[in-house]
């Protein structure tokens, strides 16, 4: 059964930024829009697996370190050119804190 | 709000890519409508030669098919000539009595061939050379007929001509001149073009005057001024093309030659009204080749967005004849006066012309025949006004020749077999780039970097990409702009943007953006990267670094593995160690279980496979031994390499490692554009490859060489001597003075070697050897910047700072 968690106060996410989340069974990154907009995203890249909570954040998208692909943080796809996909999750904020949907 | 309506009369390519460039900016700002007078979708009309020539077919050179029109909301007249602009009612009216409304208007009605005025030129056989139309006439004669006239030996006469001969025709070229092509050729070019094209059988009649197309319905023959008479069953006008104003200036836009229009490319009479390519004058000038259009085209998309930033300032052409099997280049005042020098290279023998003009060391212009892979540098150094003078008496022989550093690169593309790799980091190869360029219709680098990937990572192949769009498109190829702008979040170039932040004070990224009106709220890894280090190099005291704008090696101050660990180089200052210093880094080692270590280039030692939460514990028992960060991850100061020098080596000129320790305790943490590495070798024997880093240094009895500009990377760069000094303190101070002076200077990611060949080793001597008080003042700037830099990341981290990056969120499900 899926659940809200608290996961993690927002301001301890940075501006722009990530935070690694792990369960038991996979890395999750969470990440923090400038507008405080959060979104989460599984920790791989559709490409090879990269660590997309180490990548550079814009709007709602993010660039993955390793190749530079471009995953839209909203729907978990790859931008055009590039193709693929890599699971989103539902995540929410309250009272200064961020929740996610396991 | 109610969208407005946009109207563009002809669906050529400028006006289409004007709509492409504006979907691209403001997809749904407009209800656009498109009248074109051809029965087609947009068709690329440079390619009309090739057609003829049926090298190509017709739906190899659509652009836009019709469904692009519908995907994209836009209703398309085809087949409707406009009749009328009624500027009081914003209205259009096409011939078939179609009315469309306009809140703005773009007239891009291109230009009709010009027909001499002669008797007998409305005779059946008689065309010129513009469209689908008039290929299909030719295509058609050809099948009946054998004799061909060619009256104008131009650019365009000779390509319809060499289709024509293709066709099986026997064409003869009228010009009125006494050589080819006079408006992009000097006479040895063209005699040497005419010469070729008389082996493949076409004939020449020059100077010749026509008088009168002889025949009665259909054309039989050409009568000239002297008299004489040829045979010809078709006859095609070739003499240049005129602006076609017809339209506008009915509408009483104020026309000269061409409509005429400011530098937001909109009419000056009527500023709803924009008018685009080839039908426009714009400061004085009609172009008639497809780069400026398509420049004009990105302007006037600009301000049709609303954006408003962009203004076309004119445009240098270039141009290669598209005649397959002759090579041939031509740009800019290929003729020259008498300021102005010449640098010729001619072997008739194998065919090979090439001629520059050089004033006061700039190249104003170009010809090339039989081998013309050098154009495109040729063509970029001219618009960059580059200073050749360092290698000018190698200039000839081409950028190949010269040792190029990775950018611009320029290879025999046209001779690649397909399977020919071009871009080594994405294992893409020339068949694959050259097929997504024809299916999927590209026209820009940008464009082909999506699709293919060839040129995405380190670039190094960015100018055969270039090349290769260039042979396959044609030489009129969506060029790069002579002004890159920094990033797609902009119109603004590097330069501008520096230059900006000093003279406004501008001290934060938002106060960049806002001040150059960034079309995204947070910028692009591209851009605030770049803005992040431009403000830092700017405010060293000031400036609050940005750790969401940095690579991840940098904010995680370790290289990222393909895996997601992280590798660690201590640094050991001029490559010097103790054994007290190997054994810790081996307890550290042991420790933390280090999978794999290995020796760097730069002479440290790289431990891998250390998970991301490790690092500051790692980094803690590092620093208790002594050690800094090695910034091994950063474009920065990395490394002095240096071999062991006069201490004990029965070469050694000078005490090379001592000098090297000095180096690095000056520059080491520093940020720079790109990666940076020293080297000092202690004598010309040059053991620690000093000759291939961004500094290098060479000891001699006397002194030190200094040595700059070298890349042992992508593509391998020679060093130039900047000079030569005598003691060590000078050597520090030199060092200091061009750091700070590429930290200045250089655009983001732009490694000492291409630098220093787009600015010019003379600009770089100008101020760092030249002039004592501005080296003066740079190396204390650089001290300056140096006193935040040397606070050692490492440490600051194994104390706490950043702790979140480091810290992952564990959750018990």
């Amino acid at each position: 059964m899926s659940q809200w968690i608290e996961v993690v106060e927002l301001d301890k996410i940075p501006v722009l930024g990530s935070r690694l989340v792990k369960t038991r069974e996979q890395n999750i990154a969470v990440f923090r829009g400038s507008d405080d907009q959060v979104y989460a995203i599984r920790d791989a890249c559709p490409h090879k697996g990269g660590p997309l909570s180490q990548g550079i954040m814009h709007g709602t998208t993010v660039t993955c370190p390793l190749h530079n692909w471009k995953i839209d943080l909203t729907s978990g796809h790859a931008l055009a050119p590039d193709e693929g996909c890599s699971n989103v999750f539902a995540v929410k904020v309250e009272g200064g804190k961020v929740y996610l949907q396991l | 709000m109610l969208k407005e309506n946009l109207v563009l009369i002809g669906n050529g390519m400028a006006g289409v890519r004007t709509l492409e460039e504006l979907l691209k900016l403001a997809p749904d700002q407009y209800n656009i409508t498109v009248f074109g007078e051809e029965p087609y979708g947009n068709y690329n009309r440079i390619m009309l030669s090739p057609v003829l020539a049926s090298e190509k077919t017709i739906e190899q050179i659509m652009l836009n098919d019709e469904s692009w029109y519908t995907d994209n909301g836009i209703t398309l007249h085809k087949g409707k000539k406009v009749e009328e602009i009624n500027r009081a009612r914003r209205e259009v009216i096409a011939s078939d009595g179609t009315v469309a409304h306009y809140d703005r208007l773009i007239i891009a009605t291109g230009s009709v061939p010009f027909m001499l005025p002669i008797p007998g030129v409305d005779k059946a056989g008689v065309i010129g050379f513009r469209d689908i139309k008039d290929v299909d006439t030719m295509l058609e004669a050809s099948s009946k007929y054998k004799h061909a006239v060619v009256i104008g030996g131009g650019l365009l006469g000779l390509e319809a001509a060499n289709g024509l001969m293709k066709q099986g025709m026997q064409v003869s070229v009228v010009h009125l001149l006494d050589t080819l092509m006079e408006r992009q050729l000097d006479k040895p070019a063209a005699q040497m073009l005419q010469k070729s094209l008389e082996a493949r059988g076409m004939k020449f009649l020059m100077q010749a005057s026509t008088a009168e197309l002889l025949g009665d319905g259909r054309v039989t023959g050409v009568r000239f001024k002297d008299g004489s008479v040829v045979e010809a069953d078709l006859v095609v006008m070739a003499v240049g093309i005129k602006p076609n104003i017809a339209l506008g200036k009915a509408a009483g836009l104020y026309c000269e030659r061409g409509i005429v229009v400011n530098d937001t490319m909109q009419t000056i009479t009527d500023p709803k009204i924009y008018a685009i390519g080839e039908c426009v004058q714009h400061r004085g000038t009609a172009y008639g080749l497809v780069a400026p259009l398509f420049e004009q085209a990105k302007v006037a998309a600009n301000h049709l967005a609303k954006y408003g930033i962009a203004r076309y300032q004119g445009t240098v052409t270039s141009t290669k004849l598209k005649v397959t099997g002759i090579e041939l280049f031509s740009a800019g005042d290929f003729i020259g006066n008498d300021k102005t020098e010449d640098i010729v290279f001619k072997d008739a023998a194998s065919g090979t012309y090439k001629k520059i003009v050089l004033e006061g060391n700039q190249i104003k212009g170009a010809v090339l025949y039989g081998d013309t892979v050098d154009g495109s540098w040729y063509f970029q150094m001219m618009k960059d006004g580059t200073d050749v003078s360092a290698f000018r008496d190698s200039l000839l022989f081409g950028q190949h020749h010269l040792g190029d550093s990775g950018h611009n690169p320029e290879t025999r593309v046209a001779s690649l077999p397909d399977s020919a790799e071009i871009c080594g980091c994405n294992g893409v190869c020339k068949g694959d780039i050259v097929k997504a360029i024809t299916e999927k219709k590209l026209f820009t680098l940008d464009e082909v970097r999506a699709h293919t990937k060839a040129s995405a990572s380190c670039g190094s192949c960015t100018g055969l990409v270039e090349s290769l769009l260039a042979h396959t498109v044609g030489g009129d190829y969506s060029a790069t702009p002579k002004t890159k702008p920094l990033c797609k979040c902009t119109e603004h170039t590097h330069d501008d943007i520096r230059a900006g932040i000093l003279q406004h004070s501008l001290k934060t990224m938002p106060a960049v953006r806002e001040f150059f009106d960034w079309k995204t709220p947070d910028g692009c890894p591209a851009c605030r990267n770049a803005l992040n280090y431009y403000l830092l190099c700017a405010y060293p005291t000031e400036y609050q670094d940005d750790p969401q704008s940095r690579y991840i090696n940098e904010r995680a101050h370790g290289n990222i593995q393909k895996d997601g660990t992280y590798s660690v180089v201590p640094r050991m200052f001029g490559g010097m160690c103790t054994s007290d210093q190997l054994r810790a880094i081996a307890d550290v080692a042991d420790k933390y279980q280090v999978p794999t270590m290995k020796v760097t280039g730069g002479q440290r030692i790289d431990m891998f496979g250390i998970q991301k939460e490790q690092l500051p514990a790692m980094w803690k028992d590092l620093s208790t031994a002594g050690f800094v960060s090695g910034h091994a991850y950063g474009k920065a100061m990395r490394t002095v390499k240096t071999c062991v020098g006069s201490e004990w080596c029965r070469f050694g000129t000078q005490d090379s490692t001592g000098l090297g320790v000095k180096l690095e305790e000056l520059t080491w943490g520093s940020w720079m554009p790109h990666k940076f590495k020293l080297a000092v070798s202690g004598c010309p024997r040059n053991c620690a490859e000093a000759t291939i880093k961004d500094i290098g240094v060479v000891c001699v009895d006397s002194g030190y060489e200094l040595h700059i500009g070298g890349n042992g990377g992508i593509k391998v760069r020679v060093t130039d001597l900047l000079c030569k000094v005598a003691t060590e303190a000078e050597v520090l101070e030199y060092t200091g003075a061009f750091c700070q002076f590429y930290r200045e200077d250089a655009h983001y990611l732009e490694r000492t070697a291409p630098w220093v060949e787009r600015v010019g080793l003379a600009k770089i001597k100008a101020a760092v050897v030249d002039d004592a008080a501005q080296r003066q003042a740079l190396h204390a700037r650089f001290l300056i910047s140096q006193q935040p830099a040397q606070i050692d990341p490492w440490k600051a981290r194994a104390n706490g700072a950043e702790a979140l990056e480091f810290t992952p969120i564990t959750l018990a499900q």
